[in-house]
């Protein structure tokens, strides 16, 4: 496991999440389709990583392993961190609760009492610039404020069962693509202000490559079925246009090596 | 990443975009103009279908037997009410109706969780309980009377195989019919089975729950009315339906209608008075206002 790791500072103590040989197939026998094939994925603390690749690369199931909603088949994941928050591609915020009472839901399972609930919800909905919104209902607010509610949430569900000083791991599936271009561009920033302000580490999943090079710190680009990483790239002091092309490139022969089979 | 300058002004966007993408939310009408929309169309029915009424009776097309005028169904009713009859059959029968349907509620949704959430049981009773509520209720009144005697147990037996099936397929449907994202978020939020239930599915299938009450209710009111219609006996007692019984035996087709008269109004009174509010006030809650 360590034998992927070149950099000697990074040991998997300081990593947020460790995916070692990490394989899934769903069915048995030769029905059987392997969506994920030996993974090896470190994510360190406070490191906003995100996972690029066509449809059928397995992305979402990789969140969900990591999000322990489902088991691999083989292989390990470590987590130093709290429980994994994680935003899905919709809101899906509870219909009968404000947002504020949404934000609190997590809070609520985790056990904390009812005024310390109510501070830390309100604090959380003033990060995502929802302070005033808390007492409305999901069906009263935009898209984009959805996602950013959703956003807190997932938030105070990390938040919620972190002990002090254990750092936050945030899975986001997708989760602007189904809004408009502005309230999308609004929401990268936003979330890249969030990401600064609360340290918390992100595996975020796209499959837009401008999106990807725009938010994350690495881009990990995954093969499709069944997925595996293919290249990795790092976007810090490199000329963005440049690595742009460069990862479109590679998806593009990732996915025409498809085409073939 | 960005410059202060930069930041406030995407915040200025964004609170933009927020102001623009909100739905709008519509003003209710005051509470005068409620009132004119919502009670004005059905009393002027009402008062249509008085007259018509009162033009046949008019125009004699039937004897008076069969077509009294409105004015001596009003009149049996007033001297029901001014007896105390009517508050007696009343009482007889709007209580048994509760009490059944209390009961109804309390075997019913367990019963509705156990058929929603275990494969099991879905595949043995559920298909059973979907058909018992095409069965007239009424058809158990002959074994009812066999088993029980003319005893209340009989009337409450009925009632309750009225109203249970109609419970339980409410809240089978209204499970059935949660987004199956909302209970993956509750996994992910760090909900345990239990949690699980009281905070995400049993919310979540509210409203389902609630249309099931209510036909459940109207089921309960019906088969009772039924019940007491056919099982009549001193034991128990004069309700509503054996009013109307009575009526019939006396020939006195006044007291007919005017028991029907009251057999609705009942199930109209209750129905807005308890089912219509809460059924509202949970649907608002979370949007779904197009039908009210």
């Amino acid at each position: 496991m360590t034998a992927t790791l070149e950099n000697t500072s990074l040991s998997t103590l300081d990593a947020a999440v460790t995916l070692s040989g990490v394989r899934k197939s769903f069915g048995h026998g030769p029905g059987a389709v392997t969506a994920l094939d030996g993974v090896d994925l470190r994510v360190a603390p406070g490191e906003f990583v995100c996972l690029l690749g066509a449809s059928g690369c397995g992305k979402s199931t990789l969140l969900n392993l990591v999000a322990g909603l489902d088991a691999p088949t083989a292989g390990s994941i470590e987590l130093t961190t709290s429980r994994p928050a994680v935003m899905f591609q919709e809101a899906a915020l509870m219909p009968w609760l404000t947002a504020a009472r949404n934000v609190e839901l997590p809070l609520r399972l985790a056990g904390l009492k009812r005024g310390e609930r109510r501070d830390k919800a309100n604090e959380l909905l003033s990060l995502v610039r929802l302070g005033e919104a808390g007492h409305k209902r999901p069906h009263e607010l935009s898209g984009g404020m959805r996602q950013r509610v959703a956003l807190a949430r997932a938030l105070a569900s990390t938040l919620g069962s972190a002990e002090e000083g254990t750092p936050g791991l945030l899975l986001m599936d997708e989760p602007f693509a189904a809004l408009d271009a502005i309230t999308r561009d609004v929401l990268q920033a936003e979330l890249v202000r969030v990401w600064q302000e609360t340290r918390t580490a992100i595996v975020f999943v796209t499959h837009d490559v401008r999106e990807a090079v725009r938010l994350a710190q690495r881009v990990v680009l995954l093969s499709s079925r069944p997925g595996r990483v293919v290249r990795e790239w790092t976007t810090a002091d490199v000329d963005h246009t440049a690595l742009i092309n460069d990862i479109t490139t590679r998806l593009r022969e990732v996915i025409s090596g498809h085409a073939a089979a | 990443m960005a410059t202060p300058r930069l930041d406030n002004d995407l915040a200025a966007v964004g609170a933009g975009l927020d102001a623009l993408d909100a739905p709008t939310t519509e003003r209710r009408p005051s509470a005068g103009k409620r009132f004119v929309r919502t009670a004005v169309p059905p009393l002027i029915a009402f008062a249509l279908l008085i007259g018509v009424w009162q033009a046949l009776w008019a125009a004699a097309f039937w004897p008076e037997y069969q077509l009294p005028s409105p004015g001596s169904v009003w009149a049996a009713v007033a001297e029901a009410i001014r007896t105390g009859r009517a508050l007696d059959v009343l009482w007889t029968s709007v209580h048994r109706a509760v009490l059944g349907f209390l009961t109804a509620v309390v075997i019913a949704t367990p019963l509705g969780l156990l058929i929603a959430k275990v494969r099991v049981v879905r595949a043995a009773i559920g298909s059973l309980v979907t058909g018992l509520q095409s069965l007239p209720s009424v058809a158990w009144v002959p074994a009812g009377i066999l088993w029980f005697g003319a005893t209340p147990s009989t009337i409450y037996f009925v009632v309750l195989m009225g109203s249970v099936p109609s419970i339980a397929n409410g809240l089978v449907a209204g499970v059935d019919q949660i987004p199956p994202l909302l209970p993956r978020v509750g996994q992910a939020l760090g909900a345990g089975r239990l949690a699980q239930a009281r905070h995400i599915l049993l919310p979540a299938a509210l409203p389902g729950y609630l249309a099931g009450l209510k036909q459940g209710w109207a089921f309960s009111w019906r088969s009772l009315m039924a019940a007491e219609i056919i099982a009549t006996s001193p034991q128990l007692g004069e309700g509503l339906g054996q009013y109307l019984h009575n009526g019939s035996s006396l020939n006195d087709i006044s007291m007919v209608i005017a028991a029907i008269f009251l057999i609705l109004l009942v199930g109209v009174g209750i129905e807005l008075l308890v089912f219509r509010p809460l059924e509202r006030a949970v649907l608002r809650a979370r949007g779904l206002t197009g039908a009210m």
